[in-house]
């Protein structure tokens, strides 16, 4: 069987086995160790990759287990994916309380990464919403982990990079909506000023917020692009009518098709948009999941893959570290589709792993062009490593193991509850 | 077109049923699903509830079908459950090791009943229900396999082929009663069942692309499905190669 590969399809190795998970009831293999889970490869690295041993494929886990409609507890096999939950519960008048950009991931790796989304500043990770989950560990023991139970391996299997054993199940609270629709306002900014004075007001009313930026404009343009802010819509009777278009990336280009004139004029284009200052309705599925109207659309990269760098820089620093980030990135000329700027919020993540911290995320991402490539993103570590932020490993294929070792400090500590099973290329990486 | 709103399915923790049987609940159907194990059979009849609106009814009962004597009881408690019953699919088989067969009688008896004996045995019972009702679908999951003896599974392929005859006969049986007998021939799914084989290429489809036929070919009534739809073809040419040449081929 092929090898799968994760999102951005760096690196590409290849595992000496590969093992389908059916059903909960089996047991973990016993030999060709070491063993890794891996989901929807949704990751952009390595934390679900393995070199060696045996990844244990989870999609095969897909079964509901319950689902209490009127308190919204859902009991889901770990590899359920978040579009399956949507597609059961919105109808329903629920929602997922936190999602990332993509609807393609499954349960197990949401926890596993710790994942956020665009309303991070109001209800923290997917870990604060994740009741009890199931974790079978390869000698066999079943634990069930909550909040009040085994505690410790609760808190280090969120955002715990699926080293502590495999997830066979998760529990969700989800959180109740009226509407599949969004309201949503969008705003052009002309620059990182005015960013961060719209991001300071909108954080105080809206549930979810985001902002593209052109990440090639420079001088006073730096930084300029659109805001997005939006919220669940209230019950309505007109409703427009709402069908998903979706395409396919069907070929693999021999080399990336975002360069720098691709870049250039997207960029521009994009942030020409129309905009809604007023607001407007729009649908569930095109407000959080833009891109999973286009399949496959990571292949528009070619087949050397690109790489995806989202770091978080401390609240004190922010401001200025972003604006040298965007200096840095301007001036090598190899920029981003898509940088997409965030604060998150105060509330503390549970795992002892997490990404999400209070300050500011930027995540962009940038064509292979091997050696060029690798040294501005030394650079641009450089700059991290003196603001005292890190980077997040869902999103890692190169990372110096310092900037993981500083920016995780529990990770020692972590290392007790890893599964004397498991293990990962991400994790070999960082911490030899 | 057949309605299916009632709907029992035997071997229910096959991937390609359980895929069916997804299909059936989004359709609204309500389902009684048998399972030879029970946790697995608990987690398929757990995840169709959640699935399920709160007018459809889901349950299973766990039952070895090597065990004919049970059969009878099995359908009464199906019955009783749903009320009546429009449409039964039967999946359950086993891909036999073909050379381990070949040594040993007792290991291609057991085969031969998993795959043909026990299939059979339902098969009389529903016929004879079916009959009676003067309405209904009646639909297994035969095999491309039982279309022509090969020597890499020829034992499998015997009693596809034994199940496959049965049920043309029997469509003919029943087409006066108005019941409709529906033969599934997959081609190559990717499944459990398939798990050592190598499954790059072209040939090679999904339970839930074979799930979606299967649940068309019911509504509609359909007699001998290849799924997907190319294994038609494909088979066509081998049924019609010349056996002089066929024995030499290795297949
Ligand atoms: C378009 C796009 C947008 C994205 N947007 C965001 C975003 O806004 N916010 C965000 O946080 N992330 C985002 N991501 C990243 C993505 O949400 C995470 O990488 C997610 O964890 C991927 O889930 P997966 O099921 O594909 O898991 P994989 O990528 O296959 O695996 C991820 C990790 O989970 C582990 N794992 C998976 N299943 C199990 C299990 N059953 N038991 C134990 N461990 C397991 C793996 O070992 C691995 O360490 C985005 C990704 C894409 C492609
Ligand atoms: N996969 C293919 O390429 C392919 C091609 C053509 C036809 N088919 C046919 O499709 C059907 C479904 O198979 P699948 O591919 O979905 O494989 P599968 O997932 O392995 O399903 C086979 C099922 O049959 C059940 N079963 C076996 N013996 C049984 C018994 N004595 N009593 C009750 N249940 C029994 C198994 O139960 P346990 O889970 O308890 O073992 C299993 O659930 C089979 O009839 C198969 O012959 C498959």
């Amino acid at each position: 069987m092929k090898s799968p590969l994760s999102w951005n399809r760096i690196p590409r190795v290849q595992p000496d086995k590969i093992h389908r998970l059916g059903y909960r009831q089996a047991t973990l293999p016993q030999e060709s160790w070491p063993l890794l889970a891996y989901g929807n490869g949704r990751s952009y690295g390595d934390v679900c990759l393995t070199e060696s041993g045996t990844l244990l494929l989870t999609r095969g886990l897909d079964r509901f287990m319950a689902f209490d409609r009127h308190s919204g507890v859902l009991r889901c096999e770990s590899g359920v994916t978040l579009a399956d939950i949507l597609a059961l519960v919105v109808p329903q008048g629920w929602f997922l309380p936190s999602t990332p950009g993509t609807r393609y991931v499954t349960v197990g790796g949401a926890l596993a990464n710790d994942v956020h989304g665009k309303n991070h500043h109001v209800v923290g990770t997917f870990g604060h919403h994740v009741r009890r989950f199931g974790l079978l560990r390869s000698s066999g023991e079943r634990m069930e982990c909550a909040p009040d139970r085994h505690e410790d391996y609760f808190r280090a299997t969120i955002g715990g990079l699926g080293l502590t054993g495999l997830i066979e199940w998760v529990e969700l609270q989800l959180m109740p909506i009226q509407s599949p629709w969004m309201w949503v306002e969008s705003r052009r900014f002309g620059n990182l000023e005015e960013f961060w004075s719209l991001n300071r007001d909108a954080e105080t009313k809206w549930s979810y917020t985001v902002a593209w930026i052109d990440c090639l404009a420079s001088g006073s343009k730096r930084g300029r692009g659109i805001f997005l802010a939006g919220q669940h819509a209230p019950p309505q009777a007109n409703l427009p009518s709402f069908k998903e278009r979706s395409r396919r990336m069907a070929i693999d280009p021999p080399v990336s098709l975002i360069n720098h004139l691709s870049l250039r004029a997207f960029n521009a284009l994009y942030y020409r948009q129309p905009v809604n200052p007023c607001g407007a309705l729009q649908h569930y599925q095109s407000y959080f999941y833009p891109l999973d109207t286009i399949q496959d659309w990571n292949r528009i990269y070619g087949r050397k893959g690109f790489f995806q760098y989202q770091c978080v820089l401390p609240p004190s620093v922010a401001q200025d570290g972003v604006a040298e980030l965007l200096n840095t990135i301007a001036a090598s000329g190899q920029g981003s589709f898509l940088a997409v700027l965030k604060t998150f919020g105060e509330k503390p993540s549970l795992g002892m792993l997490s990404f999400p911290r209070p300050g500011t995320t930027l995540a962009l991402d940038f064509s292979n062009h091997g050696e060029a490539t690798l040294r501005l993103l030394d650079s641009l570590d450089a700059i991290l490593r003196e603001a005292g932020g890190t980077l997040y490993p869902a999103k890692d294929a190169r990372m110096p193991a310092d900037l993981f070792q500083s920016g995780f400090p529990e990770w020692e500590r972590f290392a007790d509850y890893i599964d004397p099973a498991f293990s990962s290329r991400f994790w070999r990486r960082v911490t030899s | 077109m057949n309605s299916l709103k009632r709907i029992i399915i035997f071997g229910a923790t096959s991937a390609i049923a359980e895929q069916t049987a997804r299909q059936l609940v989004a359709r609204g159907a309500s389902l009684f699903c048998v399972g030879r194990d029970s946790s697995k059979l608990d987690a398929v009849v757990h995840d169709l509830q959640v699935r399920a609106s709160s007018e459809q009814r889901v349950d299973g009962k766990a039952a070895d079908l090597l065990d004919v004597s049970h059969h009878e009881s099995l359908l009464d408690a199906a019955e009783d459950f749903l009320g009546g019953v429009d449409a039964v699919l039967i999946a359950h088989g086993t891909l036999p090791d073909q050379k381990a067969c070949e040594a040993s009688f007792e290991q291609t008896r057991k085969e031969i009943d998993t795959n043909a004996t026990s299939v059979i045995s339902l098969l009389t019972l529903l016929a004879n229900r079916f009959e009676r009702q003067r309405s209904g679908v009646i639909a297994v999951v035969s095999s491309v396999a039982g279309d022509r003896g090969r020597q890499s599974n020829y034992v499998y392929g015997a009693a596809k082929g034994m199940v496959s005859i049965f049920l043309q006969g029997l469509r003919n049986r029943l087409a006066r009663s108005n019941v409709s007998v529906v033969t599934i021939k997959p081609g190559f799914v990717d499944t459990p069942m398939t798990a050592g084989m190598d499954k790059s290429g072209p040939l090679w489809a999904k339970p839930e692309q074979v799930a979606e036929g299967i649940v068309k070919a019911m509504t509609k009534g359909s007699g001998d499905v290849y799924l997907p739809w190319f294994w038609y073809w494909i088979m066509l040419i081998i049924r019609h190669i010349p056996e002089f040449i066929f024995k030499r081929m290795s297949l």
